[in-house]
């Protein structure tokens, strides 16, 4: 048996219970890391994950895999960092393959500006507890010989960090693992379940109203991705999260190994190799507002240009698939997670296009605010009320993708 | 995500042609002004559905035009 043989993943199904503790509404990586780290670290397992289509099918299914610790303020860089560790050992405590490699991530700059941003990441990084170091063209060159570090002429590279705790981790694979880990610990998992809206009792959430019939729970989690707004509208809630596409592709299987992640945040472009020897690429989410998952040959045009100037190789390649994902975009770039106002509704959004690289950490963290009602330090700094405070957590140059 | 937009000057255009200009909303039920600019700097409507919009035609007649749109399609 080799590692991309699966085995069969020990699921469960069952008719879904007319009440529970906890409701999360969304059956991706953030809901189901979410219901694992209740049901494995708190003891609380009645709780159902409300999926709409199949588990995994939205933007869990639809990333690219990067899981990458390398932010640009303090807040960030510890909680991706927990991420990053929660990631490493995932595979053995939940004693299920997720492909996870650690790879090393080059983030180019090509101006001035760009340099000297990244010299403050690698700054901004040591000290809050993550490995950045800032390197020069030519060192950039010697990590990554495939890089045209003229950048076609175009967009030469000035500079850039390494971050060596780079990796990817086969996307399905994590969604499984969560899913068979806290199935096993007597969670319900529902798929093809429709959630119409949230009942709401004075300042409190009572429920949730389902194409199949209500449910009632104590605390409702909206893990719902892109369409959020659409779910907590229906309690009176408004956020600052906007839905836009974000589209990627792979080409067909390079021949030689590529065995690091390059990401250009000037270019809106970075790239990988699968497991499978695809290179894997994406860019930034479209402008307009869509809840479509429609792809367009523009993104296609645009991104394999920039791709092909950094790196030449690829122009012998060709592009076997593209899709797109529908992202919850925030104003600052940061991640919204926590408390909304409305007693037992909660909200884990604002992912955006920097979603599975979190999903440990937002689940373990969200399921210990779940457990002790109380926020914690790691996430506090990423509550919805930070707008009316005017701290928002502005990060969009290490967004990667805007 | 591709599709054509039709203007009232050039006709049927690929969407490419055109920058996206925003929607500007104020909420006129929210009580108290810090409320209310907190929620028309923030809070969006990010309809999934028909929205209204403005988009300004940059590669064409460089007109701005007002545009009913379905977000699901």
């Amino acid at each position: 048996m080799n590692e991309f043989v699966e085995r069969k993943i020990a699921l469960t199904w069952r008719a879904p219970k007319r009440a529970y503790d906890v409701v999360i509404v969304g059956g991706g990586g953030h809901g189901l890391a979410t219901a694992y780290y209740l049901a494995t670290r708190h003891g609380i397992t009645n709780v159902a994950v409300l999926e709409r289509n199949y588990i995994g099918s939205g933007n869990s299914g639809r990333n690219t895999t990067i899981i990458r610790a390398n932010y640009g303020i303090p807040e960030a860089v510890r909680f991706y960092q927990r991420s990053v560790d929660l990631y490493a050992s995932l595979e053995s405590e939940t004693g299920r393959g997720i492909m996870h490699r650690q790879k090393g991530l080059l983030w180019l700059a090509h101006s001035e500006a760009g340099v000297r941003a990244e010299r403050a990441r690698a700054e901004v990084n040591v000290a809050f507890g993550t490995k950045t170091e800032f390197v020069d063209p030519d060192q950039v060159k010697r990590i990554c010989p495939q890089i045209d570090i003229t950048g076609g002429g175009l967009w030469p590279v000035a500079g850039g960090t390494y971050h060596p705790e780079g990796s990817t981790a086969r996307h399905d694979r994590v969604v499984w693992a969560f899913a068979e880990g806290a199935m096993r610990q007597g969670v319900d998992i529902q798929q093809g379940i429709r959630v119409h809206s949230l009942r709401v009792e004075g300042d409190r959430v009572t429920g949730v109203e389902t194409d199949q019939g209500p449910i009632s729970a104590g605390v409702v989690l909206s893990a719902a991705g892109g369409h959020v707004t659409t779910l907590v509208s229906t309690a009176g809630v408004r956020l600052p999260i906007r839905t836009h596409p974000l589209q990627a592709f792979v080409t067909n299987h390079y021949a030689l190994e590529f065995p690091i992640i390059v990401a250009s945040a000037t270019l809106l472009f970075y790239a990988s190799q699968t497991a499978r020897g695809e290179m894997l690429m994406g860019a930034e989410i479209d402008r307009q507002p869509s809840y479509s998952y429609r792809s367009s040959h523009d993104f296609l045009q645009h991104c394999a240009f920039r791709a092909m100037t950094l790196l030449p190789f690829l122009r012998n390649l060709r592009i076997l698939r593209q899709w797109t994902g529908v992202c919850d975009m925030s104003p600052d770039y940061s991640p919204i997670m926590g408390k909304t106002g409305i007693d037992g509704l909660l909200i884990t959004t604002g992912w955006g296009t920097w979603g599975f690289k979190a999903i440990p950490a937002a689940g373990e963290q969200l399921a210990q605010l779940i457990a002790t009602g109380a926020t914690p330090e790691l996430i506090a700094p990423f509550s919805l009320d930070r707008f009316a405070r005017d701290r928002t957590m502005a990060d969009r140059g290490s967004a990667g993708t805007h | 995500m591709s599709f054509h937009i039709d203007c009232p000057h050039c006709g049927r255009r690929p969407v490419e042609e055109f920058f996206y200009g925003e929607v500007a909303s104020e909420n006129e039920s929210i009580a108290g002004a810090d409320a209310r600019n907190l929620d028309r700097v923030f809070m969006l409507d990010n309809p999934e559905g028909i929205a209204t919009e403005r988009w300004f035609h940059a590669y064409g007649c460089r007109r701005w035009l007002t545009l009913r749109r379905d977000t699901r399609k």
